[in-house]
This record gives structure tokens, C-alpha cells and sequence, in this order.
């Protein structure tokens, strides 16, 4: 490939995860946008496209308002929990292709309190599965780790050690929404939401705006910019007998394959190297569970591994795959549309050092991030130095 | 007659002889599941799920949910009776019944459920 078609992340920007009472979701977008412009030093005027995703916060296109009505053209994307990932794929792939420098991948959106309210009909499925009390997320999550556990020796205090590293490291995070740490004691011995998982151990819906610049390479060396390189951006659906959300049944052998298995393994390939050449990882943590199935899932280890891994520390920011160094999903919560685009954010402060307290060691060269979510999509990015 | 034997009714594909569960319609045969498997895994629903779509009684009581083996079949999500929580192990030999969505309505609607197979008729 040509310089030219390589594809660059120039700024990114944030609005605070949690909850913002008087912001609507797309200004907390637009909020994130002037961050990133601002990070990058160009305006809005030198935006040449945009890819804008929200799941319940309206229209992205709609924060030309606020920022200008310079005519760019404006793509709104609604892909479930892979939104924000969708948005990025989009934005790099007009880069790639040459038709254009310099665009924009914004996520953003704000939920009600308390779990997704997800109606039958949305997801294909009869009436009765709904009015038995079946359309709840985390009852998907809780059974898919209580088998993996049973499966893989995964005890339940390995659960807890990854909330507890996730609230640990949100600490350190300016745009968590959990900054607090909490015991392992007090994380194990939580009122039970959906066993084996307590109330820390699951991530809230909740609200904020993530914005990516992307340049290609030449444009960003133009603009005197120290580029970090998008080498694969990937997004899959679920394969055959895979276990998602919402699933009144399941092949008899199935739950191995995975929308995420699919998303990773072409990422890898793109990108040209392997998961022991990862310095640091974002995961979808919707759960503690989810962390440590996901580790699997997309390569980093062999199923029943993690139980070691976690027991000698190595997903903290000290150790040898730093897993979720902004809190992840437990700490910062869950605005889907912006879910994704918060990983590769994350990753892109690690490789420029500027993590301050959550800053992993040494010199990071590539990082990871993957994004599941209902009814069975994942999107996974790579990125280098 | 209550005592007629429950059956869930799957549907297999026509080209692929896959089996799910419930019956999907078009391009699928009816077929009866087997009656009795083994516990794939489970999960319990601690707190009341929103209303709508939940339609059970306001007074929430905690109940696990299952998803059972059915064994040359298909694996099916149901309710699991008639075993404290900290009883429940995953590979259990369990029976279709069906339970009360609300036990104390005069006509209640009744979800498939599956308990653990009495030890005298294993």
C-alpha cells in the first residue's frame, strides 16, 4: 500500500462518562468534537466527512447546529453495541479508499437509570418470551460465564478481581465515571443481581461523547502531526451456533463461536501481527465475566488461563497485557454509541504516554480494543505507534 | 388432565435438520423435544425485570432460569423449579414441567419449566 492510503488517528476528545443532568447526549458529542479538533489543532472547517453514531440519543447529523453548517457531508450509523465501532470502520474506509484526508468518527448517547428495556418484537422474538421475564441482558451474561466457569475452573473471585482492578483503575481516569476503589470483600459480598455476578460486578447504561479524528498518513505529516496508525479496523455478526443476548435456545455443542472470534481473527490478519505482540487491551467488560471470556475469545489466552492470569496480576496496568486501563465498561459505564469509540480513545492516550496514573510501563508500540454487544456483533481495532 | 405429558414443540429446518426452539414457522417442521435432559447452565433473576414486557405479579419473588440439554435436540431457555439455588449444579438431570408466571392469578399463564428428576425414577 501507498503511504497515502494509510489512515491515522490525528485528535481525539471526551465528555465524561456517567451522568450529566442538563446535557443532552449530542451536545455531549459536540463537546467531544471540539475536544478532538482542538487536540488535532484543526477546525471543523477542515472536516471533510463525518460517521456519527447514537443508539437512543438522537441524531448525530444533527450536531452540525453546533458546530457549524460548513455543508460536510454527515453519515449517521445505528449498529446496536457495535455502533461507535461501525462509525470508525466507515471513517477509515473513506480515507483508504482516497476519496477524501481528513473526517470524523463521533459516538455518543445517554441512557435512562437502571437495566436496557429491550421489548421482544425489536429482536424478532414472541410476546411470551417477554412477559416471562426473559428479555434481561444480564441474565444472558450471568449464564454464559456460570457455564464458561463450570467449563474452564473460573472461580468466583476471579470475577471479583476484575472489578476491583477496573475500579482501581478508573481512579486514574479523568472521564470514569466510578473514580472510587472498591474492596475485593466488598465486591464478593454485594447483594447478588444475577448469580454468580453482584451489583460491582455489572457496568450501568449511562451517558457520554467520544470523538476521533482520522487523517491519512500524508495529510497528518502535513499538519505536523505524530500519527498513530489505524492497522485494522474490523466488525463482525455472529457465526452458527453461537450464544448471544435473547436466545430462547442454542445448538446442542454450541457457545464456542463467536461474533468476536470472527471480528478478532480478522483484525490480526490486517494488521499483520499476532495477539503476543499486543502491549495493551481494551475489552468489552459489560460484566466481569465478559473481561475474562473476551481474553479468550480474542486470542490473548487459552480457555481456563485467566483464572493464573489474574491470580499473578497480569491484566493490571503493571503487567504483561494491560486489560481495560481506563476502568473499562465497569468503570466508565455504558453509552452504547460511544462505548467503542472510548477504547480506541484509551488507546490512543497509552501509546502517547499520556495515561498519567494509569500510564502502562515502558514504551507501547500497539493496542487492542473489541466491542460485543447485542444480538451478536462485534468490532475490534488495532492500532501502532 | 394434568397429568397429560408436557411436551415443548421445536422447529427443525428443512435443509439443515437444525432444531430451535421456540417453533420459528415457515421452512421449519413441528417436532415434540424431548422431555427430560440435563442443566446446560442457569442464572438467578434477583430483581423484578421491567414492565413492559415483564408481565409476572408486582410482588417480585427471585426464580433461576435455566437452560436445559435436551439431549439429539437443542439446548432451550426455561424456568428451573423445585430446587433451592445453592442446589442447583450445572449437569443436574431435569424433567419439563411448567409453573404459575403468577401463582396467585385464577387463570394463570404457564411457562415451561423443568425440576430435578425425583431420584426413585432416574
Amino acid at each position: 500500500m501507498s503511504a497515502a492510503t494509510n489512515v491515522c488517528i490525528i485528535g481525539i476528545g471526551i465528555h465524561p462518562f456517567g451522568r450529566t443532568d442538563g446535557l443532552s447526549g449530542l451536545d455531549q458529542g459536540a463537546y467531544a468534537v471540539r475536544a478532538a479538533l482542538a487536540d488535532a489543532g484543526v477546525t471543523w472547517g477542515d472536516v471533510q466527512f463525518a460517521y456519527g453514531g447514537s443508539d437512543a440519543a438522537g441524531n448525530p447529523d444533527t450536531m452540525v447546529d453546533r458546530l457549524g453548517l460548513t455543508g460536510v457531508q454527515f453519515i449517521n450509523v445505528k449498529n446496536g453495541c457495535a455502533t461507535g465501532g461501525s462509525a470508525l470502520f466507515s471513517a477509515q474506509m473513506a480515507i483508504r479508499s482516497g476519496e477524501f484526508e481528513l473526517g470524523l468518527a463521533v459516538g455518543f448517547d445517554k441512557h435512562p437509570r437502571g437495566a436496557f428495556n429491550a421489548m421482544p418484537a425489536e429482536y424478532n422474538l414472541p410476546e411470551w418470551y417477554g412477559a416471562a421475564g426473559y428479555m434481561v441482558t444480564t441474565q444472558f451474561f450471568a449464564a454464559k460465564i456460570m457455564r464458561y466457569m463450570h467449563l474452564h475452573g473460573i472461580s468466583r473471585r476471579t470475577l471479583g478481581l476484575v472489578a476491583q482492578k477496573a475500579f482501581a483503575n478508573g481512579v486514574h481516569a479523568p472521564h470514569a465515571w466510578r473514580r472510587e476503589e472498591v474492596a475485593l470483600d466488598t465486591i464478593l459480598d454485594a447483594p447478588m443481581v444475577s448469580d454468580p455476578f453482584t451489583k460491582y460486578m455489572f457496568c450501568s447504561p449511562g451517558e457520554g461523547g467520544v470523538a476521533l479524528l482520522l487523517a491519512s498518513e500524508k495529510k497528518a505529516r502535513e499538519l505536523g502531526i505524530r500519527p498513530i496508525h489505524l492497522a485494522a479496523a474490523t466488525m463482525r455478526t455472529r457465526p452458527p451456533g453461537s450464544f448471544e443476548v435473547f436466545a430462547p435456545s442454542i445448538e446442542i455443542g454450541g457457545g464456542v463461536n463467536t461474533a468476536t472470534r470472527l471480528a478478532s481473527a480478522a483484525a490480526f490478519d490486517k494488521a499483520g501481527i499476532g495477539p503476543d505482540e499486543i502491549y495493551v487491551a481494551q475489552l468489552q467488560d459489560t460484566e466481569a465475566g465478559a473481561e475474562i471470556m473476551h481474553m479468550a475469545e480474542n486470542g490473548f489466552c487459552a480457555d481456563g488461563d485467566q483464572e493464573q492470569w489474574i491470580a499473578e496480576g497480569r491484566t493490571r496496568i503493571g503487567g504483561t497485557l494491560p486489560v481495560n486501563t481506563d476502568g473499562g465498561c465497569l468503570a466508565c459505564g455504558e453509552p452504547i454509541g460511544a462505548s467503542g469509540l472510548r477504547q480506541v480513545y484509551e488507546n490512543v492516550v497509552q501509546l502517547r504516554g499520556a495515561g498519567g496514573g494509569r500510564q502502562i510501563p515502558g514504551t507501547p508500540r500497539t493496542a487492542y480494543s473489541h466491542v460485543y454487544g447485542a444480538p451478536g456483533v462485534s468490532a475490534v481495532t488495532i492500532l501502532h505507534t | 388432565m394434568p397429568d397429560a405429558p408436557l411436551h415443548l414443540m421445536g422447529g427443525r429446518h428443512r435443509q439443515s435438520g437444525r432444531i430451535t426452539f421456540p417453533h420459528p414457522g415457515d421452512g421449519f417442521d413441528a417436532v415434540a423435544l424431548p422431555s427430560r435432559g440435563t442443566l446446560w447452565s442457569y442464572t438467578v433473576q434477583r430483581f423484578r425485570p421491567k414492565s413492559p414486557p415483564y408481565a409476572g405479579p408486582e410482588m417480585f419473588e427471585p426464580w433461576a432460569l435455566a437452560y436445559v440439554e435436551l439431549p439429539g435436540a437443542v439446548i432451550v431457555e426455561a424456568r428451573l423449579v423445585e430446587v433451592e439455588f445453592d442446589a442447583i449444579s450445572i449437569g443436574m438431570a431435569l424433567e419439563l414441567t411448567k409453573v404459575a408466571l403468577d401463582p396467585a392469578a385464577s387463570a394463570p399463564v404457564w411457562l415451561p419449566a423443568f425440576r430435578p428428576v425425583a431420584e426413585d425414577a432416574q
